[in-house]
């Protein structure tokens, strides 16, 4: 059957209220790069409804290690060692196989390998900073890494960021990219971030928040954190039968 | 309906140039090179080369210098570079995506590419040329998507679904680029009097 425009399905609208607000005061730097004008709202066309993709030969031996990838022959990061896994699924809780998560975050001191960082905390010489990785057939992931820690940072007076780690995602379709921060567990200073207090919903700090998880510890060498990503679900045909989803 | 709730949005943060373009902001060998950089095109590519360039402007008119832009488009026939198009391949000399920091003293970004084909909207009727731009920096709460048109095709932009449906003339020449000696100039507000349209995807 000849498979026409259609058969891609656009994606379910955004649940614009689950997101923080473009201008939220709290987070002052969004003062003057929030849009103050409507969005302009559509259903998907192909655009949106397609996206780019990453193979698998993208990755470099270490590109999901940010312990050693940057690290001198021998040598690796200082810090707590942890592993963060989990799975990428759509809306409908279909695995996302194939989406490339790219991660950045400060060492474990809470200082970042960037010329405008200039906090206290030294740098740490085999730690860059970044890694990346591209979900198996499943939408499962992990990445190994230290556990970065918070810092400082210029907005009222005394903020200061819970530990927490950036992350970029590509799923299928262009309208599902994402840029978000993961916050461990049990940190004190979520309830604190002007950044975490953009989010309207008392839920949405809950689903950035990854969970210990003893059951994946590797024993004497890293803990372990599960954290789940959630990418928007397309809307599906009415003759398509299936047993799961929506 | 049991649906999952999408993954909330953070800011990019400062220091976003590490994870999208960590050779550019000096993170050198990670990487062999930063994704998404160069020409999105190689030697070979069908279709007439662009370079497109511009600023991202804060509500104080300032240019920001620590913005990502990421470009998506169609290859020269209109048709996409993923596994979803249903229309056929697209031209294997052509990658389809670019990402771009803002760099430098001035905050520019710049695309190597090539003028994208026609793309039909949900409905069967044609869109005008354009390419997606997604855009992320410190104090941008969620990506912002918008859409670059181009200014010569006049009769496309006229009918295109999408520029139609801005009621306001002002607003709708936001999405239009600018010509200037074979670069395409497309300057992006983020807030004031020339706010561009941000899309709700």
């Amino acid at each position: 059957m000849m498979r026409n425009y259609n058969d891609v399905h656009p994606f379910i609208p955004r649940d614009l209220d689950l997101h923080p607000p473009s201008y939220a005061p709290g987070y002052k730097t969004s003062v003057l790069r929030s849009p103050r004008l409507s969005l302009v709202s559509f259903t998907n066309s192909l655009t949106e409804a397609t996206g780019p993709v990453f193979g698998h030969d993208l990755l470099g031996p270490n590109d999901h290690d940010l312990t050693v990838n940057y690290a001198e022959p021998g040598e690796s990061a200082i810090g707590e060692r942890i592993i963060v896994h989990g799975y990428v699924t759509d809306a409908h809780g279909k695995g996302v196989p194939g989406a490339l998560l790219e991660v950045w975050q400060a060492n474990s001191g809470g200082r970042y390998r960037h010329i405008r960082d200039g906090y206290l905390a030294p740098l740490d010489p085999n730690f860059g900073g970044c890694g990346r990785v591209i979900t198996d057939e499943n939408g499962y992931y992990w990445y190994r890494t230290v556990r970065p820690g918070a810092y400082p940072w210029p907005n009222r007076a005394n903020d200061w960021r819970p530990a927490h780690i950036h992350f970029s995602v590509f799923g299928s379709g262009f309208a599902q990219r994402l840029i978000s921060q993961l916050y461990f567990e049990g940190d004190p200073m979520i309830g604190l971030c002007p950044i975490v207090g953009t989010l309207p919903d008392p839920e949405a700090a809950d689903l950035l928040t990854a969970r210990l998880d003893m059951d994946n510890t590797i024993p004497f060498d890293a803990r372990a954190y599960r954290f789940d990503i959630v990418l928007r679900g397309r809307r599906s045909t009415p003759f398509e039968n299936k047993l799961e989803g929506n | 309906m049991g649906r999952l709730r999408e993954t909330p949005s953070q800011t990019a943060g400062p220091y976003v140039h590490i994870g999208a373009v960590p050779t550019f902001a000096g993170l050198k060998g990670v990487y062999p090179e930063d994704l998404g950089s160069g020409p999105m095109y190689e030697e070979g590519v069908k279709g007439e080369r662009i370079t497109i360039k511009g600023h991202i402007f804060d509500g104080s008119g300032t240019p920001l210098l620590d913005g990502v832009v990421e470009a998506w488009q169609a290859d020269a026939d209109g048709i996409y570079n993923s596994p979803l198009e249903p229309r056929g391949p697209s031209d294997p000399k052509f990658r389809g995506w670019g990402r771009s920091a803002t760099m430098g003293t001035d905050g520019v970004f710049t695309f190597e590419t090539i003028k994208p084909g026609r793309v039909p909207w949900h409905d069967g009727r044609m869109q005008a040329p354009h390419i997606a731009l997604w855009i992320v920096a410190r104090g941008i709460n969620i990506g912002l998507h918008t859409r670059m048109y181009f200014p010569e095709e006049l009769d496309a932009n006229a009918n295109d679904p999408l520029l139609s449906r801005i009621e306001q003339k002002v607003r709708r020449e936001t999405l239009l680029a600018e010509e200037k000696n074979g670069v395409y100039l497309f300057d992006i507000h983020l807030q004031g009097n020339d706010e561009t349209v941000f899309l709700d995807v």
